[in-house]
């Protein structure tokens, strides 16, 4: 997926990534957030697909996934989103999502689908490595990349498999860094370094640090080791609390540690 | 180990497997290391074996009830009295299993998800028996509507934590128990009720209530001198369907029939009749069938008794639908009601809402079977938990 591959730019510094819950206060929030967003230094935007049983996350993703459902998003209003955003910007966009709304669009040529609106990539959160080797196919045919989660528990033999999937889509590893869910944290785990360098010494894609990262001290940290930083929950927050999108660029440059960055 | 039942990588047939946040693959290949070692290992199935005797008061008996055969216009049936165990449930059979487990596992502390809170009290009572730290995720209307439960869960000293998220209901008390898991593995077991999740647990599950099916077999060969024509179990997730159902899928006289929710409609939310719609997709770890809209959305459940009020089912279940080993009907709310006050008045006997949908389908179709026939029904708990829940009608 060479000539398309649009996560190239995002690593050529440190990617800084944000996720949104697509349509949480509605798809033209979403949209204007997005475009916000990338005004104020993100280069790797995250749609989060709602899903009524978000297992994984936290309380403010999961308000947010209730919030779009509630607001009638689907998987089709989703990819449309994705295309609006796509006629403003080049920035990828990974689609983040459980695994029962992909398998429901699946038979109806859903990779093509999310390929033509400009999708790059597709984390699906309850799909881990031995459950999607044919959905891994799949993908290759149709140049997504498919995006795989790594957790702190995460044995050394996964960490290869994963690594090779990763560099077979040119692709980057997502590292959630702590136990739990998704959510607003003050610190990282005291074990981060420590875990992040051994990850690093058994890995050859680029890997990204979410889970709690929600200030400029946090994602300055995370980046002394890691090759970009998520940023989620936070900005989803905002959004609830009904930020505009003026506001929420000013967020995004706030917690843009430029030093690191820059470098 | 029956040829319906051996799963490879977890699946049984196209169903099952392990659809879980990377989070959870460290303790899920954790459990099923430790669980394929104590299931042949002859110490843990003893020590197994002897709480079931000594705690929970195994073998339960079989219940000729001709009374309520006859008012049915029924042939002989029988009983398979789960509703005597200790704490009021097959639940408990699943929940000595996990527990010990747990602790040979050198974890101190349970979390389980329950929905009549039969599961919630049967982990409540053995974790109090073996020492363990108790936590129960209940959704709120649940708590509501089975409050007898949460009264004796609190006695026996575990906590109970209102879930009000979703439907607030069972599936959102196994969302906060996944969550809570994902964060707590290290000290915890996520002792789940029932016959579903990610693999190990329906294999894990279905092994710890297969006694109820070893049971029923011994004693219908003793008393009898022959299997049962029908064998028929209400199934929510599964479990003690599984468990009496597995005894007997090797013998293709034997008519199984599992029955499930038909709450107060046919529309999506008003029921949880997983088979009607039959529909497949991934919900809380396995590919199986599931109640949900055409998005992909798990759609709301309803039912009178909380303990079927789930939208997926078991992913064996899911097998041996497609297989047609097992025939899958529904029963209404006021089905399941007009046979709970049956049993009651004819044998002295008050089963639980979740049993009675077995018993309203049987007298459905009582009157069509020959009168020389054997019918077999598993009675999985008993019905003192809902009796706010009659008293509203």
């Amino acid at each position: 997926m060479n000539k398309t591959n649009r996560f190239e730019n995002s690593f050529r510094d440190k990617a800084y990534i944000a996720y949104l819950t697509a349509g949480s206060e509605g798809i033209q929030n979403t949209i204007e957030a997005a475009l916000a967003l990338a005004e104020g230094g993100v280069n790797l935007l995250e749609i989060g697909v709602p899903f009524s049983d978000p297992i994984a996350d936290g309380p403010v993703i999961q308000r947010a996934a209730q919030r779009a459902l509630q607001k009638g998003t689907t998987l089709d209003t989703v990819l449309s989103m994705v295309e609006n955003i796509r006629k403003y910007t080049n920035i990828p966009m990974i689609l983040f999502s459980y695994y029962n709304p992909i398998l429901a669009r699946m038979h109806s040529s859903f990779l093509q689908d999310a390929k033509k609106a400009g999708v790059d990539g597709l984390l699906v959160v309850d799909c881990p490595l031995e459950e999607s080797v044919e959905l891994e196919l799949q993908c290759l045919e149709q140049e997504i990349a498919l995006i795989d989660v790594i957790a702190p528990s995460t044995t050394s033999e996964r960490l290869k498999l994963i690594d090779t999937r990763a560099m077979s889509f040119q692709s980057f590893l997502y590292y959630a860094c702590r136990k739990g869910t998704t959510g607003i944290q003050n610190a990282l785990p005291a074990d981060f370094s420590e875990k992040m360098q051994s990850i690093k010494s058994m890995t050859r894609a680029p890997v990204v640090v979410g889970f709690g990262i929600a200030h400029r001290e946090l994602a300055e940290q995370v980046l002394e080791h890691a090759d970009g930083v998520v940023v989620g929950s936070l900005f989803v927050k905002a959004l609830e609390e009904g930020v505009s999108p003026d506001k929420l660029k000013v967020m995004a440059q706030t917690i843009y540690p430029e030093r690191v960055v820059k470098k | 180990m029956n040829d319906y039942l051996s799963t490879k990588r977890g699946r049984y047939g196209k169903f099952g497997g392990t659809f879980i946040p990377e989070l959870l693959v460290a303790p899920i290949q954790e459990l099923e290391k430790a669980f394929n070692a104590a299931k042949n290992d002859k110490g843990f199935m003893e020590s197994f074996y002897s709480l079931l005797k000594n705690y929970a008061g195994r073998p339960t008996p079989l219940t000729e009830v001709s009374r309520f055969a006859e008012a049915i216009q029924g042939p002989r049936i029988f009983l398979k009295r789960e509703d005597l165990l200790h704490t009021g449930a097959h639940k408990l059979n699943n929940a000595l299993g996990q527990c010990l487990l747990a602790k040979k596992m050198g974890k101190t502390r349970i979390i389980a998800e329950t929905g009549a809170g039969q599961h919630g009290v049967a982990t409540a009572a053995a974790c109090a028996h073996l020492g363990l730290t108790c936590v129960v995720y209940m959704g709120s209307i649940d708590m509501e509507r089975q409050a007898p439960n949460v009264l004796r869960m609190q006695l026996m000293g575990a906590k109970v934590v209102s879930v009000q998220q979703g439907s607030c209901t069972l599936k959102d008390a196994v969302n906060e128990a996944l969550r809570d898991w994902a964060e707590s593995f290290t000290n915890t077991h996520y002792c789940l009720g029932s016959a579903l999740g990610p693999h190990p647990y329906p294999e894990m599950v279905g092994h710890f209530q297969s006694c109820i099916g070893e049971e029923s077999h011994a004693q219908c060969t003793q008393d009898l001198g022959k299997n049962p024509d029908y064998v028929i179990a209400c199934v929510g997730g599964g479990s003690n369907a599984i468990g009496i159902f597995s005894a007997f899928l090797n013998d293709p006289t034997v008519h199984l029939i599992g029955v499930e929710a038909g709450g107060h409609g046919t529309q999506l939310g008003e029921h949880a009749a997983r088979f009607q719609a039959n529909t497949r997709g991934v919900l809380h770890g396995c590919y199986t069938v599931v109640l949900q809209d055409e998005h992909g959305q798990i759609a709301e459940t309803a039912s009178i008794s909380a303990g079927l009020d789930y939208p997926a089912v078991g992913p064996a279940h899911a097998h041996l639908s497609e297989t047609k080993r097992v025939d899958y009907v529904a029963v209404s709310d006021k089905e399941a009601l007009a046979a709970f006050k049956l049993l009651a008045q004819t044998e002295g006997i008050i089963p639980a809402l979740e049993s009675s949908h077995a018993l309203a389908y049987l007298m459905k179709i009582a009157p069509t079977l020959e009168k020389d026939k054997i019918i077999l029904v598993n009675l999985s708990g008993r019905g003192d938990k809902d009796l706010p829940q009659w008293m509203k009608g």
